[in-house]
């Protein structure tokens, strides 16, 4: 892929599947005579893409694209099977436990879950200020509080509550201080994984202004992970779509909402409930979604695609560039069919 | 002239032991055949417990303390638990947040509709199955009959909750009650159950109610929507009206609240704050504290529920 100007994070092929076959017993199986079988879930498949200084690239598809892996990958949290990850020029998909550290506080991570993702025992001082020491061990007790404090207001709880426990927070609040967390060690990349997904819309406002907010503030680049695209049409400049593990398109958001290429972003674009417009026809999809476990032959979209060809169904489709910066992964688009 | 169904004043109160707390207050709407509705508002609103207490499905410690309900003319609402039980799921049906309190993992898809049907209906086992297919075929189950053999755990998301609306429709229901019926799928499989309840209601004239946090679905699909408050309905209309000119200062937040009802990148219209929690209402309006135009007035007094302009309903001093 090519890029103006280095980006920060760069994912190269990409592949993480898991082995869920189990004991050995589990493995047997009995087809024309004994042998082993082994199950994997192939979560991500071969993905690309980059992320510049300063951008919000928001990863979107339904439930159990990969969306999770992916960030976990990228966070060195799981290790890929195949491909590379650099960032800052750096590669470092394959780094020890030690030579993560540095990169563990540049590369922050804020989990969609405010209720499982907080320690219920600890306070908020407690939760802020290990992470904080172990970083900085010269770091005095007062600098330690002070910080706290200051990036508590800058998320907007009060720091009156800094010897408060999780459960005395609203939800809203919660996700406040897991941002917080994601803050604390002054990181220049974060990775949201559905930081809104749990919270009522009014309170989703407030959460997804306060990011934007400290984007801008603190130089933050973003890596955003939602099933929500209109969230996703509000905050990001650049969106990858995610089916089966594999990117369908990366463009620019503007671009992908305008004139979306690939016919599953024009699907999951024509389903999205758009308030007070009146309901346009969505584009249905045959078949159903099949699983990460028995990955379809070829593009991994051609059981539901109503363009699917012969090629489709036999050779996995290259993840071009066309003119406009936008990458397309779909033999209908490289050839130019009449796709509606 | 009489509404398929009427709610009127509905209050329900759960008793607990440091004192009862109101759910819901002085709830009223009505539907006609054919005709849906939908109820907005955030978690805790008291959607659920409304869809509840028109079935009376409402179990101890809660209970209805007041107001009454009337389906086709007769006030159910002071009907026995017995009698109670022959509208429940055959001329009302409900389809709950929750997928497992209609669907049994134990049993399969086949057995759980034969026998919702012989429960209300003195019919054959073989009349049963003709029906069941019937109606899955009405929800577009891909190979129908390969389903009734099927366990709930073998479908899908989408296909699970398909049969479930299948299951609703059994009895050929005046009123549906959806709680949430999209709320865990993807948005493809969303768009293709909103147009799937959208075409029972026409083509049945039957009644809906769809419960929703989900206000771009609400507006899609339904007539007229009630946005609920701390347990009160505040603001009550037609749907376009409602979405393009609401009234109540809730309702104006709530919608630019939502991304896409502005310029991308711009900030969203946030309401500060959050809904009290029922042992907290504050006095007067109950959306007082986090609301920018509330005023002396808005602390000692509840707003009247009233109609406002363009035939919208709302509880407000101030508009
Ligand atoms: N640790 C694991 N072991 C085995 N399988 C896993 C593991 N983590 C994820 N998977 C599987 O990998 C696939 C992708 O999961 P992932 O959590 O990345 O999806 P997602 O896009 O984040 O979905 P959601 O929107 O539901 O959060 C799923 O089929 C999931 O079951
Ligand atoms: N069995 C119960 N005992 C005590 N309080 C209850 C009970 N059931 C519901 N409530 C309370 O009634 C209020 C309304 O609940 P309800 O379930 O109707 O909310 P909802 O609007 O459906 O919210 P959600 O969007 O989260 O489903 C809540 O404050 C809830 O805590
Ligand atoms: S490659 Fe073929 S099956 Fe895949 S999206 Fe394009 S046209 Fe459809
Ligand atoms: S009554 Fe007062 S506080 Fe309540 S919504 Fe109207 S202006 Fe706001
Ligand atoms: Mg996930
Ligand atoms: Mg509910």
């Amino acid at each position: 892929m090519t890029t103006h100007q280095t980006p920060l994070l760069t994912v190269e092929n990409v592949v993480k599947h898991f082995d869920i076959s189990g004991g050995f017993l589990d493995q047997l199986a009995f087809k024309g005579g004994i042998h082993l079988e082994k199950t994997t879930v192939k979560a991500v498949n071969n993905v690309s893409l980059f992320v510049n200084k300063g951008e919000t690239l928001s990863v979107v598809g339904e439930s159990g694209c990969g969306k999770s892996t992916l960030a976990r990958v990228i966070l060195g949290l799981y290790r890929p099977n195949s491909g590379k990850i650099f960032y800052d020029g750096q590669r470092i998909d394959h780094l020890s436990h030690e030579q993560w550290l540095p990169y563990r506080r540049k590369m922050q991570m804020i989990f969609q879950d405010p209720y499982a993702s907080l320690n219920p025992r600890k306070t908020v001082r407690q939760t802020l200020e290990e992470p904080l020491r172990f970083h900085n061990p010269k770091m005095t007790a007062q600098e330690a509080v002070d910080k706290v404090a200051y990036v508590m207001e800058q998320v907007g709880v009060d720091p009156a509550w800094i010897g408060r426990y999780p459960h005395e927070f609203s939800g809203g609040q919660r996700q406040r201080i897991s941002i917080a967390r994601g803050l604390i060690l002054d990181p220049n990349f974060i990775v949201a994984d559905e930081p809104v997904s749990a919270l009522d819309v009014s309170i989703q406002a407030q959460i997804l202004n306060l990011l934007m907010d400290l984007r801008e503030k603190h130089d933050l680049t973003y890596l955003f992970i939602t099933h929500d695209l209109s969230v996703v049409r509000h905050i990001s400049s650049r969106v990858a779509v995610l089916y089966l593990g594999t990117v369908c398109e990366l463009a620019s958001a503007k671009d992908l909402f305008e004139s979306p290429r690939h016919p599953y972003t024009r699907a999951l674009l024509s389903a999205i409930p758009r308030i007070g417009e009146k309901k346009a026809k969505h584009i249905k999809l045959k078949g159903e979604v099949p699983t990460p476990v028995n990955l379809p032959s070829g593009c991994v979209f051609h059981g539901r695609c109503v363009y699917a060809r012969d090629r489709c169904r036999k050779e996995f489709p290259r993840f071009n560039e066309l003119s406009n910066s936008t990458f397309v992964s779909c033999h209908g688009v490289e050839e130019g069919w009449d796709l509606g | 002239m009489s509404h398929l169904l009427e709610v009127r004043d509905l209050e329900v109160k759960f008793a607990l032991r440091s004192g009862d707390i109101t759910a819901i207050d002085g709830v009223s709407f009505n539907l006609d055949p054919g005709e849906r509705l939908g109820i907005v508002g955030e978690s805790g609103a008291g959607k659920s417990v409304t869809g509840f207490a028109i079935i009376n499905l409402i179990s101890k410690p809660g209970y209805i303390s007041r107001g009454s309900i009337y389906f086709e003319g007769n006030e159910i609402s002071a009907y026995s638990l017995a009698r109670m039980r022959k509208i429940r799921g055959n001329r009302i049906s409900m389809i709950f947040q929750d997928p497992m309190m209609t669907l049994n993992p134990v049993y399969t898809i086949g057995f759980q509709m034969i026998e919702t049907l012989q429960a209300h209906r003195n019919i054959s086992k073989t009349q049963a199955r003709a029906i069941a297919l019937d109606k899955l075929k009405k929800v577009y189950i891909p190979s129908p009959e390969k389903r009734l053999s099927q366990y709930p755990h073998e479908l899908s998301g989408g296909m699970r909750q398909r049969i479930i609306i299948a299951i609703s429709l059994l009895a050929d229901p005046a009123i549906i009650i959806a709680d949430e019926p999209t709320t865990a799928l993807d948005v493809t499989i969303q768009a293709e159950i909103m147009d799937l309840l959208q075409e029972l209601c026409e083509r049945d004239r039957m009644g809906l109610i769809l419960i929703t946090h989900d206000l771009g679905v609400v507006s899609q699909v339904t007539e007229k929507i009630a946005v609920m408050y701390a347990g009160k309905i505040i603001e009550y209309g037609p749907t376009e009206t409602v979405v393009h000119h609401p009234v109540h200062p809730y309702t104006i937040g709530l919608i630019g609240s939502i991304p896409g009802s502005i310029e991308p990148g711009k900030d969203l219209k946030q309401i500060p704050g959050m809904m009290p929690t029922l042992t907290n209402i504050p006095p007067g309006c109950a959306f007082n504290p986090r609301c920018e135009l509330a005023a002396d007035i808005c602390t000692k007094k509840t707003p009247v529920f009233e109609e406002k302009q363009n035939g919208i309903m709302a509880a407000c001093h101030m508009k």
